[in-house]
C-alpha cells in the first residue's frame, strides 16, 4: 500500500490542480489576515469557506482520480498485490495531498502574521484539524461512490448530490424542521442531526471553540454545555472518525467484489 | 498447472462463463479461441482474480485463488487494450511497475529486443499503438515468471515485431514455461501453440492439439476446422 500511496501522492503533488488549491488558500489567509488585521475574524470567515469547500474539493478530486488513474488501476490489478491496498492507497494519495494544500496554504500566512504569539493558537489548530477531518471524510465518500458506478458521469452526479445534500440542503431541512416543531424539545433531536452530518458537526465543534455559540440561537445552550465538555468533544472527535471509517469500510468492502 | 471448476460468471443478465471446467497443464503454449464475446478475455481475467466468478473455483498448483494475491507474483500478463497513464514516460512506468513488483528483472535485455529504447524519454499518451502494444509487452516479459498470460498479445504489432515476439514465445516455451494465449490471428495460434481451448458462448467445446481438431471436423485446414465447429453450432 505504501508504494502505491507514494506513486499518488507524488502525482498528484506534481499535478496543476493541487497547486491551484494550495495557492488559493494562500490568497485567502493573506487577504483576510492583512486586509482584516484580526485573527478571531479570519479564522470566523475560513470557517464558513472550510465547511462547504473543503467537502466539494474533496468530493470532486477524489471522484476526478479515481476514473482518471482507471488505466493505471488496471495495470496495479494483475500485480501481485492486495486489491484493497491499491484503491486505499490512491484514497490516502489524494487525501493526504489536499491536507497538504490546506495546512500549509493557510498555515505559512497565519504563522508569518503571528499566530504564535497570539492567544488564538488552539482556534486555528481545531480550524486545521477540522478541515483535515473534513477532507478525508469527502474524499472517502466520493471514492467509494466512484468505485461503486462504473459510469463516470453518473459517478460524479451521485458525488456532486451527495455533496449538495449535506453541505447545503440538509441544513435547510433541519432549519425548517426546527421552526416547525418549535413548542417541542427539539435538544436530542437538533443533537442527534448535528452528529449525523460531518459538515454541521464540524461547523458547530468550531463555533464552540470560538465561543460565539450564541450565534446559534436558542439550542446554543444546549450545545455549549454538550459540546462544551471534555465528552461532548471527545464524543464529536469519535463521530468524525466513524464518519471517515465507514466509507473507507466502504471502499474495502466494494473494492473486494468489483469486477474489472 | 490451472484448473477450473464450474466456474461460472454472469454480468448482469449476460452470462459470459457457463460452467467452465478446464485443466491446463504445466509447459506449452495454449491457445484459447473463440468469436468475439465468446468469454475469452473473462475466462483469462478470472485467472488473474480480476473478475470474481459467481461460483466454482480455481486452482492454481491446487491453490484456490479466491481473494488470494501472493500468487500473481507466478504471472505476468499482457493486458488486451494497453492503457496507459498518458502522462507518464514510457521509463517511468518501466521503473514504477519495477519498484511495485520487486524481483528480479531483465528490461534491458527486452527493451533492447523490442527496439524501444528511444521511446524511453516519450510520454506514454504519445506513443503509436504498436510502440504501446512493444512496451506493454517489455512490462510483461521482464519479471520472468512461470505463467504467462498474453491477451491478444499480436494487435498492433509490425511483422518485424510479431516475429521477434514468435522468437521470444518459443524460447520462453523451452525454458519450461507456461503461456496461455488469445489471438484472433488462425495463422499465429496454428504456427507456436502446442494446445487449443475453443470457446463459444460461455462454454468449452474443444481442447486439444490441432490435429486432434482437424480430426475430428475431417478438415484439413486449421481456419477450416474451426469455422466448422462455428457453424455446427450456428445452424
Amino acid at each position: 500500500m505504501y508504494k502505491i500511496l507514494k506513486y499518488s501522492f507524488y502525482d498528484l503533488i506534481r499535478s496543476r490542480w493541487s497547486f491551484i488549491y494550495l495557492l488559493f488558500y494562500l490568497l485567502l489567509g493573506i487577504v483576510l489576515l492583512f486586509l482584516n488585521s484580526n485573527l478571531s475574524n479570519a479564522i470566523v470567515t475560513l470557517l464558513n469557506v472550510i465547511t462547504v469547500l473543503i467537502p466539494l474539493i474533496g468530493t470532486i478530486f477524489g471522484v476526478m482520480y479515481y476514473y482518471d488513474s482507471k488505466e493505471f488501476t488496471e495495470l496495479l490489478l494483475a500485480q501481485p498485490i492486495k486489491r484493497s491496498n491499491i484503491f486505499l492507497g490512491q484514497y490516502l494519495g489524494v487525501a493526504i495531498s489536499l491536507s497538504i494544500s490546506l495546512i500549509v496554504g493557510l498555515g505559512v500566512p497565519f504563522i508569518y502574521y503571528g499566530l504564535f504569539i497570539s492567544d488564538k493558537i488552539f482556534e486555528f489548530l481545531t480550524l486545521i484539524i477540522v478541515g483535515t477531518f473534513l477532507t478525508f471524510i469527502f474524499t472517502a465518500i466520493s471514492f467509494f461512490i466512484a468505485i461503486s458506478f462504473e459510469n463516470k458521469i453518473k459517478g460524479f452526479g451521485v458525488a456532486i448530490l451527495v455533496w449538495l445534500l449535506l453541505a447545503v440542503i440538509y441544513d435547510g431541512v433541519f432549519l425548517i424542521f426546527l421552526v416547525y416543531f418549535e413548542q417541542y424539545p427539539l435538544d436530542m433531536f437538533s443533537l442527534g442531526a448535528i452528529m449525523s452530518n460531518p459538515i454541521d458537526l464540524a461547523r458547530t465543534l468550531m463555533l464552540l471553540k470560538l465561543d460565539i455559540s450564541a450565534l446559534l440561537g436558542y439550542t446554543g445552550a444546549v450545545f455549549k454545555k454538550f459540546f462544551g465538555t471534555n465528552l461532548g468533544v471527545i464524543l464529536s472527535y469519535l463521530v468524525l472518525i466513524f464518519w471517515m471509517i465507514i466509507p473507507i469500510l466502504g471502499i474495502v468492502w466494494k473494492s473486494n467484489k468489483k469486477d474489472f | 498447472m490451472i484448473t477450473f471448476h464450474d466456474v461460472k460468471k454472469d454480468f448482469g443478465k449476460l452470462e459470459v462463463l457457463k460452467k467452465i471446467n478446464l485443466k491446463i497443464n504445466q509447459g506449452g503454449i495454449f491457445a484459447i479461441l473463440g468469436p468475439n464475446g465468446s468469454g475469452k478475455t473473462t475466462l483469462i481475467k478470472s485467472i488473474l482474480g480480476m473478475v470474481i466468478p459467481q461460483s466454482g473455483a480455481i486452482k492454481i498448483h491446487d491453490q484456490n485463488i479466491l481473494k488470494q494475491w501472493k500468487y500473481r507474483e507466478q504471472i505476468d500478463y499482457l493486458p488486451q487494450i494497453a492503457n496507459f497513464p498518458a502522462n507518464l514516460k514510457v521509463i517511468e512506468l518501466i521503473n514504477m511497475i519495477k519498484d511495485i513488483r520487486s524481483g528480479n528483472c531483465r528490461e534491458q535485455e527486452l527493451i533492447q529486443l523490442f527496439k524501444i529504447s528511444h521511446f524511453l524519454d516519450k510520454k506514454l499518451g504519445h506513443l503509436s499503438g504498436g510502440t504501446k502494444q512493444r512496451v506493454n509487452l517489455v512490462l510483461t516479459f521482464m519479471f520472468n515468471s512461470p505463467l504467462i498470460i498474453l491477451d491478444e498479445p499480436t494487435s498492433g504489432l509490425d511483422p518485424v515485431a510479431l516475429i521477434t515476439l514468435k522468437e521470444l514465445i518459443i524460447k520462453e516455451k523451452k525454458a519450461g514455461k507456461t503461456i496461455i494465449i488469445t489471438s484472433h490471428i488462425m495463422s499465429f495460434v496454428e504456427e507456436i501453440s502446442d494446445e487449443i481451448v475453443f470457446i463459444l458462448d460461455g462454454n468449452i467445446h474443444f481442447q486439444g492439439t490441432i490435429s486432434a481438431l482437424k480430426e475430428q471436423t475431417k478438415e484439413n485446414h486449421f481456419e477450416y476446422a474451426i469455422a466448422s465447429i462455428l457453424k455446427e453450432n450456428y445452424v
